[in-house]
């Protein structure tokens, strides 16, 4: 799909475990505010795509550009780049020494040079947005599964970042929890915030994506809107996985 | 019974000695296993083949050899330093590599995701190192850090062979006095008793502090 205003740029990546190739000359482009969702069967490479985009994942070949600039190795200048797309992972990952608040303004701090009292007021409007404001002194431990999620986002929010990544944001939580967390990303979306969700959540897809993008055996199959998507998919990959997950 | 009262202050001289060796090469130890540890995790290669030589080469060095390789062979470079000062950095250099693998092991037990979002935050190698993973680490590397530590009072009767003024040495002196051995002995373990267990009783206290659960 042509995109106008690009921000995220994959071109010909492919990264193997061992024997298995798990991204296969993988091209991919997210267009500024733009809400792009990833789905397909387990191990056909897309949280591993989701993790290349920001290089917790290394991979062997081929080009990854966020907003003009090629993801650069190790060191300090990826850590800059980093703290530029957030990311949401699958088990939260709340630092579990730190308080709620600390855990949002940790990075703010380091990163971002910004003062305590700056770094916690704007952690407090934050923890507000995604509905936690009254938890900012507790630890993760003492939260459940969806509001340790919404503080991830939080924190991820915190660092100003041009786009988000979700790594199946909600795969970890109770059923009754999925939705709070899914009303906060809803809400980005809808504020203009560009991003990539792995997730299995057709719903989301249907209603906040701008497209769908299908992934089977580390190749891109489909990439198109969620309506085409869901209605009248094309691939017999895609259409064998839709008749198995909306059977129920 | 005689044997304390009579030589109480050649038992303190090397008493002493033996305090501050250990508190030297504990405190040499505990830095440079900290930052063999740094090495190893880093992502750089060369600093993680740096840290795993320097840790395969010391953990398995006999330390009285250790000692000699120190005491004879620094010399020998032009590396000449009161043997006080040779002792310290043997000892502390050994058990920097025992120290070093107890905090690798301590990070090991910090789940890859608590770096990972930290990495995801822009927060650099060190900052996520010190700020994240080794605060969660040190809290289950305290009771083995603190057996490290003992062990170390422990081989620093090592020093006494190298003209080192230290607690075992002073049983050299007492015999040629003609004291009863036995005794001689029984005053020295009680030096290094009281060394180990106020290690053990610092340590506990720590573990108190801060070994809490998650």
């Amino acid at each position: 799909m042509a995109v106008v205003d690009p921000l995220i740029e994959l071109r010909g990546v492919n990264k193997h475990y061992g024997a298995l190739h798990v991204l296969q000359d993988v091209d991919l482009t997210v267009g500024r505010g733009e809400v792009v969702v990833v789905i397909g069967p387990s191990g056909s490479g897309k949280s591993t795509l989701c993790r290349a985009m920001n290089r917790l994942e290394r991979v062997e070949s081929g080009e990854i550009v966020i907003d003009g600039q090629p993801l650069p190795d190790e060191g300090k200048a990826l850590a800059r780049l980093r703290a530029e797309v957030g990311m949401v992972f699958q088990s939260f990952n709340l630092f579990a020494h730190k308080t709620v608040l600390a855990n949002v303004s940790l990075a703010q701090i380091k990163v971002r040079k910004r003062k305590r009292e700056e770094a916690d007021g704007r952690s407090r409007e934050l923890l507000d947005r995604v509905g936690l404001a009254a938890h900012a002194e507790k630890y993760p431990a003492q939260l459940s599964g969806g509001q340790q999620q919404r503080v991830a986002i939080a924190r991820a929010l915190a660092m100003d970042p041009k786009a988000l990544l979700f790594d199946e944001p909600t795969s970890a939580l109770d059923p009754e929890m999925i939705n709070e967390v899914l009303e906060v990303m809803q809400q980005l979306a809808r504020d203009g915030m560009t991003m990539v969700v792995v997730t299995h959540e057709m719903g989301f897809a249907r209603s906040a994506a701008n497209r769908v993008v299908f992934m089977a055996d580390g190749r891109i199959v489909e990439d198109r809107t969620p309506e085409e998507f869901f209605t009248s998919p094309r691939s017999e990959r895609a259409k064998d996985f839709l008749s198995k997950i909306l059977k129920h | 019974m005689d044997v304390l009262t009579d030589n109480f202050s050649l038992y303190g001289e090397g008493f002493l000695g033996t305090v501050e060796l250990t508190v030297y090469a504990s405190a040499l130890a505990l830095v440079l296993g900290f930052v063999m540890a740094s090495f190893r995790v880093a992502p750089v290669g060369s600093f993680r083949v740096f840290g795993t030589v320097w840790v395969t080469v010391l953990r398995n060095t006999p330390l009285t050899l250790l000692f000699f390789a120190v005491m004879l062979g620094l010399p020998r470079f032009g590396l000449v330093l009161p043997f006080e000062v040779f002792a310290v950095l043997a000892l502390g250099c050994y058990t920097s590599a025992f120290i070093c693998e107890v905090l690798r092991s301590g990070i090991n037990t910090v789940p890859r995701g608590q770096g990972e979002a930290a990495r995801s935050l822009g927060m650099t190698f060190t900052q996520t190192l010190g700020a994240v993973v080794l605060p969660q680490a040190f809290r289950t590397v305290i009771p083995p850090i603190g057996s490290t530590l003992i062990a170390l009072a422990k081989n620093s009767a090592i020093a006494g062979a190298f003209s080192v003024t230290e607690l075992l040495g002073t049983y050299k002196t007492l015999s040629e006095l003609g004291y009863n051995i036995v005794w001689t002995f029984v005053w020295i373990a009680v030096g290094y008793l009281i060394i180990t267990l106020t290690i053990s009783a610092i340590f506990h206290v720590l573990e108190k502090r801060w070994g809490v659960a998650r």
